[in-house]
């Protein structure tokens, strides 16, 4: 395979096939080293079986893969101490110290970083010793964090690791994640929330069916979906019978802009004329053009461009996950089994 | 070594894991001895024999296999399912440790214990009940230990093969070896028992285990006991353990 030594992870089209399903079905990817890739997409879209064939956990039915240089099938102990893996859904033995099981796993690799040193990086110092079984969510995905970090890797698998937190565990697993960025590692990071993939990465790759469907900055893949942005104004500035007709044309209602119902019936909302449109430039031209013939002042305007769920579903085409890119609520794991 | 190095640290992590565990504990250690002092109480520690020996005699290697059986059979068990359900296996497999210095952390920490259980149940019996090992038998003590650990270590991890949550894993281990003590030697002598039952007796490795020890304490046994007949026994039983863990075994959670 080509390529060289800036890219730490090179896949071309990768197949894995379980009986009939095809869980990911010709995948092609490149990360470069020292970048903070997301790997975005819904539950059941093959992310987790993707990654854990680079991470060298599972077998691929067929395809190109190299991680470090290295087809992860054939691993040796010399490429493990290279990669820190968190697997999805990580739990500790509750029994010991989280500067325990540090120590211990410490011991797995050649020149590991000391243990106080990892529980620094992550932030775990106040709850070294506390036993496992006792820590919050947050605190037991920085210890997986810790462990991965522990042998000093170059490279670093994340999977799913704020599903099912509450705000605030989300906000600490993102500054321990955003803090990777400062030891120069490179991070494949696997989510189905848009807004993780928009913080804590460079570039966003979106799966969905076992396909990449768009690769990316959020606002490149804004641009790849060719969402809408959301212009409106007060209809008592300017009435949509005043717009030239080629605007009218466009006109829409644009509910998530309209005030919440009140319980009182007399306070009538004001109408706000919408229009979607990509070409935000030569709409806002042409109401302003029209504002400046009626004689009146458009100080309501406003554009809202596309969300980041708007484009997210946009791209992988799943209505079900609707409102679970902000909502943090667990929804169950993606499809992981190994089906004999 | 580093490779020692990494043993010495897993068989240690094993040991405060196991200390830390009360249920291991409670099972491995204090209930064994519970049994002793019980069966001595029931049936007495008479004088039975011209050399002086007593009827504890017969007890001490019976609750010595089943000391050993669940430090090396049913705590590997359970501790490695609970493992293996939790994702940590498979979170170690993405390490550079070699599986099998998992493993022989494991067997170490097994060994140590079996050690420590032999030394608390011969020395309670010495001290408390006056039972004497001839001296001229420690060599073969000690060989019906380390086959009799090596064997039940290799048949726990092939449980866990069959073992499909760590709710399981207690009562499938349970199941296995709790009939087999009472017509194995050790609880109560299988001698005049129906023939079915010291048939299942022969078959399983248990009982081997108890008369082989056995044979290190018998005050009847003349000259130096080489129970190699039972040996043979016991590596065959952990030789399919261990083909049927290298076949089957599983480092990921079901599901």
């Amino acid at each position: 395979m080509s390529g060289g030594a800036d890219l730490a992870i090179e896949v071309s089209g990768l197949h894995k096939r379980y009986g009939d399903n095809e869980a990911v079905a010709g995948v092609d990817l490149s990360v470069a080293t020292g970048e903070v890739v997301a790997f975005l997409g819904p539950n059941g879209a093959g992310k987790t079986t993707t990654v854990e064939i680079l991470e060298g956990l599972r077998t691929r039915t067929s395809g190109d893969v190299r991680v470090l240089g290295v087809d992860p099938a054939q691993a040796t102990s010399a490429w493990k101490e290279r990669i820190g893996v968190v697997l999805q859904g990580a739990k500790h033995e509750g029994d010991f110290t989280s500067s325990e099981i540090l120590t211990m796993w410490s011991a797995y690799y050649r020149s590991p970083r000391a243990t106080a040193e990892v529980l620094e990086l992550v932030g775990l110092c106040e709850a070294a010793g506390t036993r496992t079984r006792r820590l919050s969510g947050g605190q037991q995905q920085r210890l997986a964090v810790a462990l991965a970090l522990v042998g000093d890797p170059e490279l670093v698998f994340l999977d799913e690791p704020t599903t099912g937190f509450d705000p605030a565990a989300r906000r600490e697993a993102w500054q321990t994640i955003g803090g990777l960025r400062a030891l120069g590692v490179t991070v494949m990071l696997t989510t189905h929330y848009m807004d993780e993939a928009d913080v804590l990465a460079d570039r966003i790759v979106v799966i969905s069916r076992g396909r990449i469907v768009a690769n990316g900055t959020a606002a490149e893949l804004a641009a790849h979906a060719a969402m809408p942005s959301q212009i409106s104004w007060d209809a008592a500035e300017l009435s949509s019978d005043l717009l030239p007709r080629q605007l009218r044309d466009l006109l829409g209602a644009d509910e998530s802009c309209a005030p919440a119902e009140s319980p009182d019936a007399r306070a009538v909302p004001p109408a706000r004329p919408t229009i979607a449109t990509q070409d935000v430039d030569a709409v806002v031209r042409e109401l302003l053009a029209a504002a400046g013939g009626a004689g009146t002042r458009l100080d309501s305007l406003a554009v809202r461009p596309p969300t980041l769920e708007d484009t997210y579903l946009a791209l992988t085409g799943d209505e079900s996950t609707a409102g679970e890119s902000t909502a943090g609520e667990f929804t169950g794991g993606e499809f992981t089994g190994d089906i004999p | 070594m580093r490779v020692l190095r990494q043993l010495r640290s897993e068989a240690s992590f094993n040991l405060l894991g196991f200390r830390r565990s009360p249920a291991a504990t409670f099972f491995t250690v204090i209930l064994p001895l519970i049994f002793l002092v019980i069966f001595t109480s029931i049936f007495g520690n008479e004088v039975v024999s011209s050399t002086g020996a007593r009827v504890a005699t017969l007890y001490v290697p019976g609750i010595l296999a089943l000391a050993l059986v669940s430090a090396n059979f049913m705590n590997a068990a359970i501790v490695t399912v609970i493992r293996r359900e939790s994702g940590v296996l498979k979170a170690m497999r993405a390490t550079p440790l070699p599986p099998w210095v998992y493993v022989g952390g494991q067997v170490a920490a097994s060994l140590v214990l079996t050690a420590v259980m032999t030394a608390l149940v011969i020395g309670i019996g010495w001290l408390g009940y006056g039972v004497d090992v001839q001296p001229g038998a420690l060599p073969s003590l000690f060989i019906t230990l380390v086959v009799g650990a090596a064997a039940f270590s290799a048949l726990g991890l092939a449980i866990t093969c069959i073992c499909p949550s760590e709710q399981a894993a207690p009562a499938i281990t349970n199941m296995c070896v709790l009939p087999l003590y009472f017509v194995s030697d050790v609880f109560i002598p299988s001698e005049g028992a129906p023939r079915w039952m010291t048939l299942i007796g022969d078959i399983f490795p248990i009982k081997h285990l108890a008369l082989a020890l056995g044979r290190t304490f018998d005050p009847f046994v003349e000259g130096v006991p080489w129970p190699v007949g039972r040996w043979l026994i016991l590596g065959v039983w952990g030789l399919g353990g261990a083909l049927v863990t290298v076949r089957y075994f599983r480092w990921t959670p079901r599901g």
